[in-house]
C-alpha cells in the first residue's frame, strides 16, 4: 500500500519535473530563434512536443490512479485542477515554440533583447510555479513563499511585453501588418506567465483549505 | 421460551450495531477514506472478538443496578430500551443505548418495587456527564498534536492520507473491541442472570463458558444491525451534524474509543490503582456520548465559530429525555407483559426482620426503632416488603435498597468438595480456601452473615474503610465474596 502510493507520489513529481523541462527547453529555443540557429530551434520544437505529450499520458495516468483508490478524498477535487492547469502551462508552451516555427515571425535585432528577458521572465513565473506546486504536497508552509515569485515574475512579463508593444507601435518603418505580427508573440508569452499564475490562483486557496 | 425472551436482547443489540457502531466507522466512511463493507466487516469481526474476550469487566455494574430476575422482566426491558432507541434513531437523534438500558432497569425497579442502587446509580449519571467532557479534551488534545506534527513534520500529502487511513483501521480495530467488550453488558448484561447457556468442552482442550457464549450471541445481533441499518444512520445522522476531514475524523475517533476503553478496561483500573491514581469506575459508556463530546473538542480546537449549537441542543435534550423516556415505555410494557399476557416479570423474593437481620440494620444508618414493629416477620415479596417498610416511614431509596439487601433470605450451604472443585487459585489462597473449608455443613441464610463469619477468621476476609486507596483491595474483596455466594448458594430446582 505504502509502496503504491510512493509510486504516485514519484509521478506526480515527475510530472512536475517535465512542466519544469518544458520550460527550460522553451527558453532554449527562443534563444536559438533569435540568433537564428533554426537547425537547433527546430530540435528544441520537437524536444518540447514530446515532453508534452509524455506529459498529457502522465497526467492521465496519476489523475486515474486518484480516482481509482479513492486516495486524499478531501483534496482530490484541488490537486486535479492544479495538476490540469500545470498541463495548460505545459501545453502553452510546446504551443507558442511551434508558432514560432510555423509563422516565422520577423523579430527585429533591437527587439531581440526584449524578446529574450520577456521569455526569461515567463520561464521564471513557471519554475516558481512548480516550486509552489511541490511545496503544496510536500510543505505546505513554503506555498505562499513560492507563490510571491510567481505573482512577480507575471508583473514583470506584463511589464515587459507591454514595453515590446509600445516600441514596436512607435516604429515608422514597419507595415502594420508586422507590428500586429510582433504584438502577437509577445502576447502569446506573456500569456505562459498568465497561466501560471491561474495555477498559484487555485493553488492558494487549496492551501487555505489544507491548513483549516 | 428464554430463546423467545432473548430475542428482545438481540433485537437491543441490533439497535447497538445500527447506532453507536457507526460513531466508530461513520466518520471514516463520510469522508471517503475507507469503503462502507470493508469498514462493516472489520468493525463486527472485533466487536465479537472483545465481547467474548473481555466483555466480563462491564456486565456487573448493570447487573447489580437491578437484578432483573425473570425473564419476562429482562425482555421487556430490553424490548423498551431496544424501542425508545430505535424510535430515537429513526427520528435523527443520536441517543445513548446506555443510557435507554439505565432508564428501563429503572422502570423495572419502579414497576416491582425493587429499590435502586442510588450510588450505582448516581455513578453511572456522572459518567454520563463527565464522559463527553474528557472525550472532548482528548480530542483537542489529540487533534492539537496531529496538526502541529503535520506542519513540522513537511509529510507528503499522499502520504499524510495513506497514514490517516492506516490509523482509521486501526483504531476501527481499537474502537470495535472497545465497543464490542464496553456494550456487550447492554445487550445481554440483564440476561446474565437467567443464561440459557451451559459451558461447552471442545475436544477436552479448553471449554467455552457460558457466559462468553452469550456475550457471542448478543455480540453477532450487533454485527448484524451495522450491515443492515447503520449505512443509513452514517448518511443521516453522521453527516447532518458535523462534516470533518479525514485527520479531525481521526482525531475524534481515536479519542473516544480511548475514552470508551479506559471506562471498561479493568487492567487499567489496575494500573491506576498501582500509581496511586483514583480510578475511573467500570461502567458502560455510551459511544455517542463521546463522539459527540470529541467533535466539540475538535470543533473549539477549530474555532468555536465551527459549532453548531441548535443542533448541539438538540443533542443534549435527546439525552436527557431517553433515560426518561424508557423508564416510562418499560413501565408500561411490563404493565402489559404482566397483566395481558401473564408472564412472570419478576421473581418474588422472600425477606425477614428476625433479630440477628436488625442487629445488622442498626449498623446502618437505616435503622429506626420502629422495625421492631414486624420483628420476626417474614415478607414474601418486594411489594410486601416496601409497602411494610414505607408504612413505617421507611420512604427513602438508599435505606431501602440497605435493608432490603439485610433482610433478603437465600439459602447458601458450605460444602469443603464444592470449595474444592469451583473455587480457582487465581482467586484464592490456599489459607482462604482452608478457612472455608472449615465452615463444611454450615448453613446461612443471608449473604452478611457469611461475610461477618469469614471477616471474623482473618483479617484478609475484612473490608478496609473505603477510601479511595482502599478502593481497589474492597472491590476486589467483593468479587470473591461474589464468587463464594454463586459457589455456595442452594439452588432451587427448576
Amino acid at each position: 500500500m505504502l509502496k503504491k502510493t510512493k509510486k504516485i507520489e514519484l509521478q506526480i513529481d515527475e510530472y512536475l519535473d517535465m512542466v519544469l523541462r518544458g520550460a527550460l527547453i522553451f527558453k532554449e529555443g527562443i534563444k536559438y530563434y533569435l540568433s537564428g540557429q533554426l537547425d537547433e530551434f527546430h530540435q528544441k520544437l520537437d524536444e518540447a512536443s514530446r515532453t508534452e505529450s509524455e506529459g498529457d499520458n502522465l497526467r492521465r495516468v496519476i489523475e486515474t490512479k486518484l480516482y481509482i483508490n479513492t486516495l486524499i478524498p478531501e483534496h482530490r477535487g484541488d490537486v486535479l485542477g492544479i495538476i490540469e492547469n500545470s498541463d495548460k502551462v505545459l501545453n502553452t508552451l510546446e504551443e507558442v515554440l511551434s508558432q514560432f516555427a510555423v509563422e516565422t515571425p520577423e523579430i527585429l535585432p533591437e527587439l531581440s533583447q526584449y524578446f529574450l528577458e520577456l521569455s526569461d521572465s515567463a520561464v521564471s513565473s513557471v519554475e516558481s510555479m512548480v516550486q509552489a506546486v511541490r511545496a503544496y504536497f510536500k510543505n505546505i508552509n513554503e506555498v505562499r513563499d513560492h507563490i510571491n515569485k510567481v505573482m512577480f515574475f507575471e508583473k514583470e512579463s506584463d511589464k515587459i511585453a507591454d514595453k515590446i508593444k509600445r516600441m514596436v507601435f512607435r516604429m515608422e518603418n514597419l507595415e502594420l501588418s508586422s507590428k500586429i505580427h510582433i504584438r502577437y508573440f509577445a502576447f502569446h508569452i506573456e500569456n505562459i506567465a498568465d497561466s501560471a499564475e491561474d495555477v498559484c490562483d487555485r493553488l492558494s486557496i487549496a492551501a487555505i483549505k489544507r491548513e483549516l | 421460551m428464554i430463546w423467545f425472551y432473548l430475542i428482545s436482547g438481540l433485537f437491543l443489540g441490533w439497535t447497538l450495531g445500527a447506532n453507536d457502531a457507526c460513531n466508530i466507522f461513520g466518520t471514516a466512511v463520510t469522508t471517503k477514506m475507507l469503503r462502507f463493507r470493508f469498514a462493516a466487516i472489520l468493525a463486527s469481526t472485533f466487536i465479537v472478538i472483545g465481547a467474548v474476550i473481555s466483555g466480563g469487566g462491564t456486565s456487573h455494574t448493570i447487573s447489580e443496578l437491578g437484578e432483573v430476575n425473570a425473564l419476562a422482566g429482562a425482555f421487556t426491558v430490553s424490548l423498551a430500551s431496544g424501542l425508545t432507541v430505535f424510535v430515537f434513531i429513526k427520528n435523527g437523534y443520536p441517543v445513548s443505548v446506555s443510557q435507554s438500558i439505565v432508564g428501563s432497569i429503572v422502570g423495572w425497579c419502579i414497576f416491582t418495587s425493587t429499590p435502586v442502587d442510588i450510588p450505582s446509580l448516581t455513578r453511572i449519571v456522572i459518567t454520563w456527564i463527565v464522559n463527553p467532557f474528557i472525550s472532548g479534551i482528548f480530542a483537542y488534545l489529540i487533534f492539537k498534536l496531529i496538526k502541529h506534527s503535520l506542519k513540522k513534520l513537511n509529510i507528503h500529502i499522499l502520504e499524510i492520507d495513506f497514514y490517516t487511513r492506516m490509523a482509521l483501521i486501526l483504531v476501527l480495530i481499537f474502537g470495535s473491541y472497545s465497543l464490542g467488550a464496553n456494550n456487550i453488558a447492554k445487550v445481554i448484561g440483564v440476561f446474565i442472570n437467567s443464561n440459557p447457556f451451559k459451558d461447552v468442552n471442545v475436544l477436552n482442550i479448553f471449554t467455552i463458558p457460558a457466559l462468553n457464549q452469550l456475550f457471542m450471541l448478543g455480540a453477532f445481533a450487533m454485527a448484524v444491525g451495522i450491515f443492515t441499518y447503520s449505512k443509513r444512520n452514517i448518511e443521516t445522522v453522521g453527516g447532518e451534524i458535523f462534516t470533518l476531514s479525514p485527520v479531525s475524523a481521526l482525531a475524534s475517533v481515536l479519542a473516544s474509543s480511548i475514552v470508551l476503553f479506559l471506562f471498561s478496561s479493568e487492567s487499567i483500573e489496575k494500573l491506576l490503582h498501582n500509581l496511586n491514581l483514583p480510578a475511573l469506575p467500570l461502567v458502560p459508556v455510551s459511544i455517542t456520548q463521546s463522539m459527540v463530546g470529541a467533535i466539540i473538542g475538535i470543533g473549539v480546537a477549530k474555532g468555536v465559530t465551527n459549532l453548531n449549537f441548535r443542533i448541539l441542543g438538540k443533542i443534549s435534550v435527546g439525552w436527557i429525555i431517553t433515560p426518561i423516556a424508557s423508564a416510562v415505555v418499560c413501565f408500561v410494557l411490563l404493565f402489559f407483559v404482566q397483566n395481558v399476557f401473564q408472564a412472570k416479570i419478576v421473581v418474588p423474593i422472600s425477606y425477614e426482620l428476625s433479630e440477628p437481620v436488625i442487629n445488622e440494620i442498626k449498623k446502618t444508618n437505616a435503622y429506626t426503632d420502629s422495625l421492631s414493629k414486624y420483628k420476626f416477620e417474614v415478607f414474601h415479596s418486594q411489594f410486601e416488603f416496601r409497602k411494610s417498610l414505607n408504612e413505617i416511614g421507611i420512604e427513602k431509596e438508599e435505606y431501602l435498597y440497605s435493608i432490603f439487601a439485610i433482610a433478603k433470605i437465600e439459602n447458601y450451604l458450605i460444602d469443603s468438595n464444592l470449595a474444592k472443585q469451583k473455587l480457582s487459585p487465581d482467586n484464592f489462597t490456599d489459607e482462604q480456601i482452608q478457612n472455608i473449608k472449615k465452615y463444611h455443613g454450615k448453613y446461612f441464610t443471608h449473604k452478611w452473615q457469611i461475610v461477618n463469619e469469614f471477616s471474623s477468621i482473618s483479617p484478609g476476609w475484612r473490608y478496609l474503610e473505603d477510601t479511595p486507596v482502599n478502593k481497589y483491595f474492597n472491590k476486589f474483596l467483593k468479587t470473591r465474596f461474589e464468587i463464594i455466594f454463586d459457589t455456595f448458594k442452594i439452588k432451587e430446582s427448576k
